[in-house]
C-alpha cells in the first residue's frame, strides 16, 4: 500500500483532484445547463460501473440492468414526495433503495444461476421490461407508483439542514444546485471507483474473474460459483439503486418512461465500447457515450449550415446514426473497447496469432 | 366458445408471424452463436421497400398481382444484399472477437438501419397496399381473414423448407458442420465463410418475406416497427430453443397464443389485478419460468460452453 | 498498484478533460439576448424564453408555436408599452428541448441562468413538468399554450399557467358527448402512456359519473400493432361505445380491426386520433366515428380570421395548431405585466392569476391552479375522408356565439364536401382546409405527451 504514495501517483491524483473541483465552476461559465449535462455524464459512469461488477467482473451479460436503476429512483421518488406524504431523509432512503436493488438483484440472479450467455441475456431483458410494465401499471388498483403519469415534486437531496437545490453561498462562493450535485456525484463516483478497484484484485474478484474465463474450472477449484455470481448480481444492482435515488432527487420527477431498454443497452454500450472490465475504460465509455450526443446536438446542426448553408438532414436522425455508426465501427478496429485492460489486449493479440 | 377460438386464431396468427421472423434469428445463431439483433430491422426495410415499391408500380396502374410479385421480389432481393452486407462489413471481421462484440455491433447496426430509413421513408406511418384481395370467412362465430390463412400456412412451409435445406442438401450438411465445429468443418474443406454468408442470406430473405406478411395483414408499417417485433420473435426463439428451427416455430406459435390468451382470460381470472396491460411480460414471465427448468429452451440441445 | 493508479488518473483527466471541451461549442442562443440598454432612454429589456421542440419530429410544431410567440412580441414593441416610466422592449430566447424531458430540464436551467423575466411554453407535458419545478423554484412564471397534461397545473406552483383546456376538461366532455350519442356502456381503451392514460382516466370518471357502465378496461401499448386479443375481449361484453385513449397509429388500426371481428360498437377518441392520418391508417372503418380537439376551430373565434391573416402575411406559412394559443400566452403575460406596473416576475406574478383579457383563442381568465377557466372543447366526425366539425362542448361565455356560428360551419363543411359552387364558398372552402390542417398537426403535438 505504501506505493500509493510515490510521487507520481500523488502528482496524478492531486491533478484529478485539482480537475474535479475546478471542473463545475469551468462548465458554468457555458452556463449551468452544462453542470447539468456533467451530472449527468457522473451518473452514466456510476451506473456503468455498476453494470461492469456484473458484464466485466463476472461476464455475466444483463440487458436488464436499467431495472435497478427504476427500482433506486422509484424507491426515493415513494419515500420523498407528497405522493404518499412521506418525506424521509437520505440516509434512510438511499439505503433502502439499494436494499430493494440489491433483493431485486438477487431475485433476478437466483432462476437464472444455470442460465448461460445468451439465455442470460434475454432473461434479463425481460426482468427490465418486466419491472418497467410494472411500475407503469402499478396505479390501479392500489396506487402505489402513479402510473404512465410518474411522480412528481420528488424532495432533493437534504443533508442535514443542508439542500443541494437551489443556490448556497458558502465562504463567499456562490454554489448552484447542479454544481452541488455534481460534489455529492463525484464523491460517490469516487466511492464505487475505489470499491470497484478493491474488488477487482480480491477474493471475489478473482473468483469472478475465474467464472468469467472458465466456469466449470472455477467450479472444480472450489469457488462456490452459486454465491459469488448472485454477489454479483446484488452489488452490481445496489449501484443501480443508489445511482437511481439520486437521480430521482435531481430530476424531480420520474416517470417509466426514463427507464427503457434503450437505456439498457446505452449502459452496456459504455461498458463495452470503453473496455469491459477494466476501470479506467469504463468510465472513458461512460463520459463519452453521455457527452458525445450532447455535442453532437449543438454540432451537427451549426456544422450543416456552415458546410451547405442549410439544414440537410434533420440533426436528431443524424445524431443518432452517428452515434450507431461509432459503436460499429470502434468494435470494428477496437473489439476490445477503446480503452481494454492490458491482460485483455494480450489475450486477444494471442487469438489473432 | 366462439371468444376462445377467436382468441385461439388471434394467437396462431400473431404466433406465426413471430416464427417467420424467429426463424432468421434462430439460422445465425445456430451456425455461429450470434444474436442478430439488427434482424429485425431488416424485416422493417422488406416491408418498407414493398410499400415503395408495390405502391409506385399500383399507381402506375399496373395490375396488383404483378405490382405485389414486383414489390415482394424486390424487397427480397434487398433484403438479401442487406444481410450480405451486413455479415460482410460488420460480422465477419469480428469473428475472433469477445463475445460482446459482435452483440454491441449488431445494436449499432440496427440504431443505423432504423435511422437510414427514417431519413429515407420518414416518420410518419405508412399504409401498405392491399396485395390481396379481402376474404372473410366465419366459423363457429370467429372472424378470420385469408391473408391470415396464408400467414399461418406460409410460415409453416418455411419451417418445412428449412428443416429440408438443412438435412437434405449438401450446404445444410455443411451448415451443420460448421455449427459443430467451424475449425474442423473448414478442415474438412467446408468454406466456412460461404456457409456462414447463406445463413445470413437465407434468414434476410424470411425477414423480407415476414415483412412483407407483417405490411399485408396489418396494413402499415413503420421504421421502428422492426424492433419490438425483433424482441418478441428472439423470445420466441429463445422459448423453443435457440438453434432448433422447430424449436423457433414452436416457440413463435406458443408465445403468440400466450398472449392473446392472456390479454384475454387473465384480467377475468384475477379481478382486474394483471389485466391486458401485462400482456407484453407474460411471455417474458413464462420464458423465465420454462428456461428455469429447460435452461436451453423447450427444444434447446445442450448449448456447449458459449458462455 | 501504481500503474493502475495513474492509468485511473489519466482516465479521469480526459475524461473530463473531453467533457470539458464538450462545453466550449455551447452556440448563443439565436435571439441574442439582451444588448444592455442604451443610455439615453430609460429603456427595460424584458426578456421571455420561448421552449419547443425545435428538431425531431415536433419541429414544425415548436416552429409553429415560436413564430406565435414572435407574432405577439413584435406587436407589443410596436405597441411601445411603458411600465413605471421606462420603455419596454421584450426580447425571446428561443430554446429547443427535442420533446425529451432531461433536455427540457437541461433547457429551463438555461433559462434560469439568464434571468428570463418569464417563459411560455413548453410545448410537450412530458416536458413542461419536471421544468415547471425549476422555474417555481427560481419565482419565474411560466405560461404553456399547449401542455394539456393535469398534472402540470396540479403540483401546485404559483407559477404555473396554462391558455389550453386540460385532459380533464376533454375527458369530461368526452364522457358527456358519448352518453349524448345514446351509449349505455363503454369499453375503454388506453395506451398506457401518460397522455393516453390520464385521458381515459378523465373519460372513464365523467362517463360513470353521468351512469354509463364500463364494461371492460383494456390497454395496449404505444407501438402496438396487433389489438385482436383485446377486442376480443371487448366484444365478448358487447359494448354501445369503445372509447381509445392514445395516438392515431394505434386508433387507425384498432378501428379496422373492430370491423375485421365484427365489432359494431362505435369508436370515440380525443385529439390523438382526431386526425387525417387516422383516417388514412383505419381506412373505411373510421367512416362516422367520432374524435375530439381542444379549442374551436380558429374562424368560428371573433379574433380569429384576423389573426391569421396576420401570422400568414408575416411568416408566410399556414397555422399548425398551437401559435394562437401561445400568442395568447404572450399577451396575457405582458398585460399582467402591465396592471403590476413591473416587469420583476415576483411583482408581476399575483397579477397573472387575476388576469381578465380578451384573447384570439378565448377570455382568458385562470382558476385557482392557473388552469384556464371553462376551455372548450370540439367534436369532430369522420365523413367521407374529411373531418366535420360537430359542436363545441364545455367553454364559458362564448360557447353561445359558437353554436350559433357551429351550424353554419357545418353547413359550409357539407357544402366543401360536395362540390362548393356557391358564392362565398372560397371562404367556407379555406375554413374547412384549416379544420383539416389544424388536426393534421395534432397527431405530432400529441405524440409525445
Amino acid at each position: 500500500m505504501k506505493k500509493w504514495l510515490n510521487p507520481r501517483s500523488a502528482f496524478g491524483i492531486a491533478l484529478i483532484s485539482v480537475a474535479l473541483v475546478a471542473l463545475p465552476f469551468v462548465a458554468a461559465m457555458g452556463g449551468q445547463a452544462w453542470v447539468r449535462i456533467l451530472d449527468f455524464a457522473i451518473l452514466y459512469v456510476f451506473l456503468a460501473l455498476g453494470l461492469n461488477i456484473v458484464v466485466g467482473f463476472a461476464g455475466l451479460l444483463d440487458l436488464g440492468y436499467i431495472a435497478f436503476y427504476a427500482v433506486g429512483a422509484y424507491a426515493w421518488a415513494l419515500l420523498a414526495s407528497p405522493h404518499f406524504g412521506i418525506h424521509w431523509p437520505i440516509w434512510a432512503i438511499l439505503p433502502i433503495g439499494a436494499g430493494l436493488a440489491c433483493i431485486a438483484g438477487v431475485l433476478l440472479g437466483s432462476p437464472t444461476l444455470k442460465l448461460r450467455g445468451d439465455y442470460l441475456a434475454i432473461v434479463t431483458l425481460g426482468f427490465g421490461e418486466i419491472v418497467r410494465i410494472f411500475m407503469n401499471n402499478l396505479n390501479a388498483p392500489i396506487n402505489v407508483t402513479n402510473g404512465p403519469q410518474g411522480i412528481t415534486l420528488i424532495d432533493p437531496v437534504m443533508i442535514g439542514g443542508f439542500k443541494f437545490s437551489g443556490n448556497t453561498t458558502l465562504f463567499g462562493l456562490t454554489l448552484s444546485g447542479p454544481q452541488k450535485y455534481y460534489f455529492l456525484l463525484v464523491a460517490l463516483a469516487i466511492l464505487v471507483i475505489i470499491i470497484n478497484l478493491r474488488l477487482q484484485n480480491s477474493r471475489i474478484g478473482r473468483a469472478w474473474q475465474a467464472i468469467r474465463e472458465d466456469e466449470i474450472a472455477a467450479k472444480a477449484v472450489g469457488i462456490n460459483t452459486r454465491n459469488i455470481k448472485l454477489l454479483a448480481f446484488a452489488m452490481g444492482a445496489s449501484f443501480g439503486g443508489i445511482a437511481g435515488g439520486v437521480f430521482a432527487a435531481m430530476q424531480g420527477f420520474v416517470s417509466p418512461e426514463s427507464f427503457s431498454l434503450m437505456e439498457s443497452i446505452m449502459i452496456l454500450a459504455m461498458v463495452v465500447l470503453g473496455g469491459m472490465g477494466h476501470i479506467p475504460g469504463v468510465i472513458l465509455g461512460a463520459v463519452l457515450l453521455s457527452v458525445l450526443p450532447e455535442a453532437l446536438r449543438y454540432g451537427v446542426g451549426p456544422a450543416q449550415t456552415a458546410l451547405f448553408g442549410k439544414q440537410l438532414v434533420d440533426p436528431e436522425s443524424l445524431r443518432m446514426l452517428v452515434f450507431g455508426l461509432a459503436l460499429v465501427l470502434v468494435m470494428r478496429f477496437k473489439p476490445a473497447g477503446l480503452w481494454p485492460s492490458p491482460e485483455r489486449k494480450r489475450e486477444l493479440a494471442e487469438k489473432k496469432a | 366458445m366462439d371468444i376462445f377460438l377467436q382468441q385461439i386464431i388471434n394467437g396462431l396468427v400473431q404466433g406465426s408471424i413471430y416464427a417467420l421472423v424467429a426463424l432468421g434469428y434462430t439460422m445465425v445463431y445456430g451456425i455461429m452463436g450470434l444474436i442478430n439483433f439488427a434482424h429485425g430491422e431488416v424485416v422493417m426495410i422488406g416491408t418498407l421497400v414493398t410499400i415503395t415499391v408495390a405502391g409506385t408500380l399500383i399507381k402506375a396502374g399496373m395490375p396488383v398481382v404483378f405490382a405485389g410479385l414486383a414489390g415482394v421480389s424486390t424487397s427480397v432481393l434487398v433484403c438479401v444484399a442487406l444481410g450480405w452486407g451486413l455479415e460482410r462489413i460488420a460480422y465477419r471481421p469480428l469473428r475472433n472477437a469477445p463475445r460482446l462484440t459482435p452483440l454491441i455491433t449488431a445494436i449499432g447496426m440496427s440504431i443505423v438501419l432504423q435511422n437510414l430509413a427514417m431519413m429515407i421513408w420518414g416518420r410518419n406511418y405508412l399504409t401498405f397496399p392491399s396485395l390481396l384481395p379481402k376474404i372473410n370467412f366465419e366459423v363457429a362465430g370467429a372472424h378470420f381473414t385469408a391473408i391470415q390463412v396464408i400467414i399461418v400456412v406460409l410460415s409453416a412451409a418455411t419451417m418445412g423448407g428449412l428443416l429440408a435445406l438443412i438435412y437434405r442438401t449438401r450446404l445444410g450438411m455443411a451448415m451443420r458442420a460448421t455449427a459443430q465445429n467451424p475449425a474442423v468443418a473448414s478442415l474438412m474443406g467446408v468454406n466456412i465463410n460461404r456457409v456462414i454468408a447463406a445463413a445470413f442470406v437465407i434468414g434476410s430473405a424470411l425477414g423480407a418475406l415476414a415483412g412483407v406478411m407483417v405490411g399485408t395483414y396489418y396494413e402499415i408499417a413503420h421504421y421502428q416497427m422492426g424492433f419490438m417485433l425483433g424482441l418478441k420473435a428472439f423470445t420466441a426463439a429463445v422459448l423453443g430453443g435457440i438453434g432448433n428451427l422447430a424449436g423457433a416455430m414452436l416457440g413463435g406459435v406458443l408465445l403468440g397464443i400466450i398472449e392473446a390468451l392472456g390479454a384475454g382470460y387473465i384480467g377475468d381470472l384475477t379481478g382486474g389485478f394483471l389485466g391486458s396491460h401485462y400482456q407484453d411480460i407474460f411471455a417474458f414471465i413464462v420464458l423465465i419460468v420454462v428456461l428455469m427448468f429447460k435452461p436451453s429452451g423447450l427444444f434447446g440441445e445442450k448449448t456447449g460452453d458459449r458462455a | 498498484m501504481q500503474a493502475r493508479l495513474s492509468v485511473v488518473a489519466l482516465s479521469v483527466v480526459a475524461a473530463f478533460a473531453l467533457s470539458a471541451c464538450g462545453q466550449k461549442e455551447e452556440p448563443k442562443p439565436v435571439a441574442a439576448p439582451a444588448a444592455p440598454a442604451p443610455v439615453a432612454k430609460p429603456e427595460v429589456v424584458v426578456k421571455l424564453g420561448h421552449v419547443a421542440p425545435m428538431t425531431g419530429p415536433q419541429a414544425h410544431l415548436g416552429k409553429d408555436n415560436e413564430n406565435g410567440a414572435v407574432l405577439a412580441i413584435e406587436e407589443l414593441n410596436a405597441q411601445g408599452i411603458e411600465i413605471a416610466g421606462a420603455k419596454i422592449k421584450f426580447e425571446l430566447m428561443g430554446e429547443d428541448d427535442q420533446a425529451d424531458p432531461k433536455q427540457g430540464s437541461i433547457v429551463a436551467q438555461k433559462l434560469v441562468d439568464a434571468k428570463v423575466n418569464g417563459v411560455i411554453g413548453h410545448l410537450n407535458s412530458g416536458t413542461t413538468i419536471p421544468a415547471s419545478k425549476l422555474y417555481a423554484d427560481a419565482g419565474i412564471p411560466q405560461i404553456s399554450g399547449s401542455a394539456t397534461n393535469p398534472k402540470y397545473t396540479q403540483q401546485g406552483f404559483a407559477t404555473a399557467f396554462r391558455v389550453m383546456a386540460n385532459d380533464v376538461q376533454q375527458g369530461k366532455v368526452l364522457g358527456e358527448f358519448a352518453a349524448k350519442q345514446g351509449a349505455k356502456t363503454v369499453a375503454i381503451v388506453d395506451d398506457r402512456t401518460a397522455y393516453g392514460q390520464g385521458l381515459a382516466e378523465e373519460f372513464k370518471k365523467s362517463a360513470q359519473a353521468i351512469g354509463l357502465k364500463v364494461v371492460a378496461d383494456e390497454y395496449t401499448n404505444d407501438k402496438a400493432t396487433d389489438f385482436k386479443a383485446i377486442l376480443t375481449k371487448i366484444k365478448s361484453k358487447k359494448p354501445d361505445l369503445v372509447f381509445f385513449g392514445g395516438m392515431d397509429a394505434q386508433g387507425g388500426p384498432m378501428a379496422k380491426q373492430m370491423k375485421e371481428l365484427g365489432i359494431k360498437a362505435k369508436f370515440l377518441g380525443g385529439d390523438g386520433v382526431c386526425t387525417p392520418e387516422f383516417m388514412k391508417l383505419g381506412g373505411e372503418a373510421t367512416e362516422g366515428q367520432f374524435c375530439s380537439l381542444p379549442g374551436q376551430p380558429l374562424e368560428k373565434l371573433a379574433k380569429g380570421p384576423e389573426f391569421k391573416d396576420k401570422f400568414t402575411k408575416k411568416f408566410n406559412a399556414e397555422i399548425q395548431l398551437y401559435a394562437p394559443y401561445v400568442y395568447d400566452a404572450v399577451m396575457v403575460m405582458a398585460d399582467s405585466m402591465k396592471r403590476a406596473g413591473s416587469v420583476e416576475p415576483a411583482k408581476y406574478l399575483p397579477e397573472i392569476g387575476k388576469t381578465k383579457y380578451d384573447g384570439v383563442t378565448a377570455m382568458i381568465e385562470f382558476d385557482q391552479f392557473g388552469d384556464l377557466k371553462g376551455g372548450a372543447i370540439s367534436i369532430y366526425q369522420y365523413k367521407g375522408g374529411k373531418l366535420e366539425y360537430v359542436e363545441t362542448l364545455g367553454g364559458a361565455g362564448a360557447a353561445e356565439a359558437v353554436k350559433d356560428a357551429a351550424a353554419s360551419v357545418k353547413e359550409a363543411a357539407t357544402a366543401v364536401a360536395g362540390a362548393a359552387t356557391a358564392a362565398g364558398s372560397e371562404a367556407v372552402k379555406a375554413g374547412a382546409e384549416a379544420v383539416k390542417e389544424a388536426a393534421d398537426a395534432t397527431k405530432a403535438a400529441v405524440e409525445k405527451k
